[in-house]
């Protein structure tokens, strides 16, 4: 569900978050604006450069005078808004959010070849997650090694949908897309054919690079080497819009 | 009467285990066990994952010698991608390899050993450990526990941690070593040499007040298995099987670690979960044999290095003729390889090639089955692997080095427990003895099934009836 893009002639709309007197333009989203000022917001599923999907919901915040919890990533801003985005109920949230996704799958940091360089690991240990407290599902997921350079392990896939979304509108192949409900949920590509036997990958390894865990990796690299670049994706969004 | 007594757990080894003694209607021993009590299953949940993770993962199958496995299943990759890693990678391997050897054996003699050695069988079990040891004798626990952080050290600086580094990967290591480091590890040695040197004095002093636990602790005639190098030298990253009888004939030599199907068995007994390797041309259990440093050493022509070597010639001057045949000298062996061990890793860091960049061959999997043998602390380690087409693991065999002694322990406990055990009149100092036969071989029971914390030594008599006769507790 992409925001409608930037228009030309916005309005300045000034807002409180967490004490700090802001101004922004109309069309920006709160997560937008946190990390211009430097507001330190959690999120997996959002990428600049990306359209908005909302899934993760651990951007999260508190807006004053509504009992509702919104994604920032997906929320305008307004004027006269103010705007929580660290207090003790959304430390709560965001770890039990963290620890459902390390219970839901085979999360298995010390042996992953994203260790050390993985944003869930990273948001866990901001987070303070230290141990889980809801029971491990243990379901074994397929892993998909059939591409001659790269790995897709289930195992490891949080469902962001960044793969699926910078396929579509960064490369405009459209390889990636979701199929299943709940926990059968999985990424899949060309209609849940192997990803060797794609018709439509260009193998250009951008889905590779967004992927915030281990779950797309590239074939070859052992525990720990997996260090993902995502640098290009603002340069290459903003050279797509511009068209 | 007849009553079975049980050990359990077993204290100061690496692992969780329990040993039953059957006694007979006057007390004495009918039967003698050794059971390992938890099951892990490595070989079947590694199932599906992709081959390169298979160092990582089974480096977990122990905290105390990660780096054995990290190696054996490193070169089982190796051997999938088919290459050979450049000279300076292995060499690197080899250094990581030996720095192991050193810490793990300087825990074993000190740290688990040593106490029994220092203050008798029959102290109280309350100070019958290593700090007991630092009150009776402080510059002997200072040595041991200085020579366990030289190897630590030397690990964490080659791989980035000291317990499950990452370091060394399918076709070599991931790093190049650079001079700072090598001349920071080199300056370590010379210290962990003079302890070594030290401690060897020490114990050799020693060893003849120990003549009766040396007739005892497991003195029986079986065969030896290890590695070694295509001279017949002693070697722990690399070469071919030897396997020697008791009276040191050898009966296979020069064997490539990719035929050991050839000469290993794994037979299955129900009361452990333990496998029972044997050598196949003699079959179970006839085929018993011995692995770590005691097989080792009586493989081995030579060590290969000065101070080493004379040790080894004192080491066999510890019986007449023939191998080694007393578990009680693992001890002895131990020490000799840390010496070895030292004085090798020094050589290699003065190797010129050894700051050299070229240390990882990459490829892609290039064959169904690979299979990784190399000399873990306690003996040889084999992991075994077969992937399919796209590189995912579809069976793993792994054969841990305290598996290959699992028969002789089962031996060693029943003749420690007929020479000492008294069922009539039971002591805590018989039991201990019982245990610290199974210390000799420094068992890693973690890495063979699982390790799960210590709990107080607790002994039970029963009759045939199942009622408790009398108990002895350790806690």
């Amino acid at each position: 569900m992409p925001l409608p893009a930037t228009q030309p002639n916005v309005r300045v709309v000034t807002l409180k978050i967490d004490d700090l007197d802001l101004s922004a333009r109309e069309d920006e989203t709160l997560i937008e604006v946190c990390r211009e000022n430097k507001i330190p917001i959690p999120s997996l599923c959002h990428l600049d450069g990306l359209s908005v999907w909302g899934g993760c919901r651990l951007c999260v915040v508190e807006l004053e005078g509504q009992n509702r919890l919104l994604a920032a990533c997906s929320t305008r801003v307004a004027e006269g808004m103010r705007v929580h985005t660290n207090t003790e109920r959304l430390q709560r949230y965001r770890r039990t959010l963290i620890e459902l996704l390390f219970a839901e799958r085979n999360h298995i940091c010390s042996v992953c070849v994203s260790n050390g360089h993985c944003e869930l690991q990273w948001l866990a240990q901001k987070c303070g997650v230290d141990h889980v407290r809801v029971p491990y599902r243990q379901q074994p997921y397929p892993v998909d090694s059939s591409h001659e350079m790269f790995r897709l392990d289930h195992n490891r896939c949080v469902l962001c949908t960044r793969c699926v979304r910078v396929c579509d509108e960064i490369e405009g192949a459209h390889t990636w897309d979701v199929m299943g409900r709940g926990s059968d949920c999985r990424v899949i590509t060309d209609l849940a054919r192997p990803w060797g036997e794609s018709d439509t990958c260009t193998s250009c390894g951008k889905c590779v690079q967004v992927c915030p865990t281990g779950a797309l990796v590239k074939q070859g690299t052992s525990v720990g080497e997996m260090v993902k670049d995502q640098h290009f994706l603002p340069i290459l969004a903003r050279r797509r819009h511009a068209r | 009467m007849s009553r079975t007594l049980t050990i359990e757990p077993v204290t100061r080894i690496e692992g969780h285990a329990r040993i039953t003694l059957q006694l007979g209607d006057g007390g004495e021993v009918e039967d003698a066990k050794f059971h390992l009590t938890q099951f892990r299953g490595f070989e079947k949940f590694c199932e599906g994952r992709p081959y390169r993770e298979m160092p990582a993962l089974t480096a977990r199958t122990c905290g105390i010698c990660p780096v054995s496995h990290l190696l054996a299943s490193n070169k089982a990759c190796d051997h999938l991608l088919s290459v050979s890693i450049p000279p300076t990678g292995e060499k690197l391997r080899r250094i990581m390899n030996l720095a192991q050897l050193v810490q793990s054996h300087a825990l074993s003699f000190f740290h688990l050993s040593s106490p029994d050695l220092l203050l008798g069988w029959d102290a109280d079990p309350a100070s019958r450990n290593i700090f007991g040891v630092m009150r009776q004798d402080p510059a002997l626990a200072k040595d041991g526990i200085r020579l366990r952080q030289i190897g630590q050290t030397i690990i964490e600086m080659l791989g980035g941690k000291k317990i499950h580094p990452t370091w060394v990967v399918p076709g070599g290591v991931n790093e190049p070593l650079s001079q700072e480091k090598r001349d920071a590890m080199l300056a370590l040695l010379p210290e962990g040499l003079e302890i070594a040197k030290r401690t060897y004095a020490f114990f050799k002093a020693l060893v003849p007040k120990f003549q009766d636990e040396a007739n005892h602790f497991g003195n029986q005639p079986t065969m030896f298995l290890s590695l070694v190098t295509p001279q017949g030298n002693l070697e722990h990253y690399d070469g071919l099987f030897r396997l020697k009888d008791a009276q040191g004939r050898i009966l296979e030599d020069m064997v490539p670690p990719e035929d050991y199907e050839r000469l290993i068995g794994e037979a299955v007994e129900d009361f452990s979960y333990m496998k029972f390797p044997y050598y196949k041309p003699h079959g179970y259990p006839q085929g018993i044999y011995r692995v770590g440093p005691l097989a080792r050493l009586n493989n081995a022509n030579t060590c290969g290095t000065p101070y080493a070597d004379v040790a080894l010639a004192e080491f066999h001057m510890l019986q007449e003729s023939g191998p080694i045949a007393s578990s009680f000298h693992y001890h002895y062996a131990r020490l000799v390889e840390i010496i070895f061990g030292l004085e090798m890793m020094e050589r290699l860091l003065k190797d010129p090639t050894i700051l050299d960049h070229r240390v990882r061959a990459r490829a892609r999997s290039n064959r169904y089955e690979g299979i990784g043998v190399s000399e873990a602390p306690r003996g040889t380690l084999i992991h075994h692997y077969r992937i399919d087409d796209e590189g995912l693991i579809t069976w793993v065999n792994l054969i841990i080095a305290t598996g290959h002694n699992n028969l002789a322990m089962n031996q060693a406990i029943r003749q420690v427990a007929d020479a000492y055990v008294d069922g009539n009149d039971l002591k805590e100092g018989m039991l201990n003895r019982v245990e610290a036969v199974i210390r000799c071989f420094d068992p890693c029971l973690s890495c063979a099934s699982h390790a799960f914390g210590q709990m107080p030594l607790h002994i039970e008599l029963r009759d045939r009836s199942g009622q408790l006769v009398d108990t002895l507790s350790r806690s």
